[in-house]
């Protein structure tokens, strides 16, 4: 079973449903025996990086996040959920994330050519650096969707995927049983069903 | 590389897409998963449900309707169609749309923008505005078109884009239902003003319509539809074929 963290930010109909959609039982939830007892989590995330580590920290969930990790439980961030799985943001201000994995999130204005629209927003090619774990079942070229304004530099250690927008923006990351997408796998397609489907096999 | 997007619009009555057509392989062209899940496959990046019912019985029968939707097929969904409160984000949201866009409901009251997106984020508020020239201004209208607000189109839209809209569908009235190709000169003057990605929409008739929006105003980041989509006068596998052969970035 895949507890999907339930901490009040975003929209879980759609990531449940493609869980069932490839016959994988899900669980949308804030009990932490319930994720104790999950095989997998998935920290899902849309909204501002402090509302939401707020949010986390209120309801609890960061610590539930944190020991299934350290449980060496498999853990997929999504979105905003990844971003909370390194040290830092600077979304307006700078803010503690989870620090599981190396990096920090920062913001693209400035960092990419101005004629690209902010937030990058749309379907882009994955160019995979570390093929295997959740991007098993994907090649360089096939394309995903994205929807953000910020996103995570410094994570080479993690580094398994990236898309180019004027830069090439950290895509995948995977870590040990640590792993993050910042595009929506749920909104993309068959690809981005293959990858939950990878992560679901993950043990 | 980020690619143009393809984006066919349905409109939905009574939980029923009007106007569907019998593609092969349909068994009932009014059923809006049905006609989602034909479209996903055939290539559309994002799909748009614009609900013109005006009952709450008719409402219901549209979240139902947006429920199997989502249940059904995994790329973005926005739902459009008399959003004027937090209640209507709350309610289609809760169905699984990803984005919802406002129109008419902006124009009475400009801060649903900003309250929306500050509870659901930028990236969830897409502006729809419905542009017509008058005496050579750009004019908002209102009421699916049929009220003129009186408010120049780029100002507008850059006030809700600094409000929180996360991206805007731009509708030429002057060439909706002409099938004579987009309104280049309205988007290159969207496009300039406003940062967030734009939208285009009304004008296209044929493919080459697409290419010519795309390399006439390079920074338009998606061409939506509907008409030439559901009477199959454009397919968008073929569409994304010869957008690919002259150069454009497509998903394909």
């Amino acid at each position: 079973m895949t507890a999907i963290v339930d901490y009040g930010v975003g929209n879980l109909f759609s990531l449940s449903s493609s869980l069932a959609a490839i016959g994988e039982e899900a669980a949308v939830t804030r009990d932490r025996g319930e994720i104790a007892a999950a095989e997998r989590v998935i920290l899902p995330g849309v909204g501002a990086f402090a509302d939401a580590r707020r949010k986390l920290a209120e309801t609890g969930m960061d610590e539930a996040v944190l020991a299934a990790a350290e449980g060496g439980k498999p853990l997929l961030g999504i979105c905003l959920g990844m971003q909370l799985l390194f040290e830092r943001s600077c979304e307006y201000g700078e803010h503690a994330g989870l620090a599981l994995l190396r990096g920090e999130v920062v913001g693209m204005a400035g960092r990419i050519p101005p004629e690209l629209p902010i937030p990058h927003i749309g379907w882009n090619a994955l160019d995979i650096r570390r093929p295997g774990g959740i991007l098993k079942y994907v090649k360089s070229g096939d394309c995903v969707y994205f929807v953000h304004s910020y996103y995570a530099e410094g994570c080479e250690e993690s580094l398994t995927a990236t898309a180019e927008y004027g830069l090439p923006l950290a895509a995948c990351v995977s870590l040990g049983n640590v792993h993050g997408c910042q595009f929506h796998p749920e909104k993309s397609g068959k690809v981005g069903l293959s990858i939950l489907k990878a992560f679901c096999e993950l043990r | 590389m980020i690619t143009k997007r393809i984006i066919p619009c349905l409109d939905v009555r009574d939980g029923r897409v009007v106007k569907g057509v019998n593609f092969e392989g349909l068994r009932d062209v009014s059923a809006p998963a049905e006609l989602a899940r034909y479209y996903s496959e055939n290539g559309a990046d994002e799909l748009v449900f614009y609900d013109i019912t005006a009952s709450a019985e008719g409402r219901r029968l549209f979240a139902d309707a947006l429920r199997e939707v989502a249940r059904t097929i995994f790329i973005p969904l926005t739902v459009g169609g008399g959003i004027s409160s937090m209640e209507d984000f709350d309610r289609v949201l809760k169905c699984g749309a990803d984005k919802v866009s406002v129109n008419t409901g902006a124009i009475r009251d400009p801060e649903l923008v900003r309250a929306a997106a500050r509870r659901y984020g930028d990236q969830c508020v897409v502006l729809s505005a419905d542009v017509k020239r008058v005496d050579g201004a750009f004019r908002v209208f209102a009421r699916g078109g049929r009220d003129d607000t009186g408010l120049e189109a780029i100002s507008w839209i850059k006030k809700c884009v600094s409000l929180g809209a996360g991206e805007v569908v731009v509708n030429s009235i002057d060439t909706d239902g002409v099938k004579g190709g987009f309104d280049i000169e309205m988007l290159s003057a969207v496009c300039e003003a406003v940062d967030v990605p734009v939208i285009a929409s009304g004008g296209a008739g044929c493919a080459e319509d697409f290419v010519h929006l795309f390399r006439k105003v390079p920074r338009v980041s998606a061409g939506l539809a509907a008409s030439i989509f559901h009477f199959g006068e454009v397919e968008i596998g073929a569409l994304k074929r010869t957008l690919d052969e002259n150069g454009i970035n497509v998903r394909l």
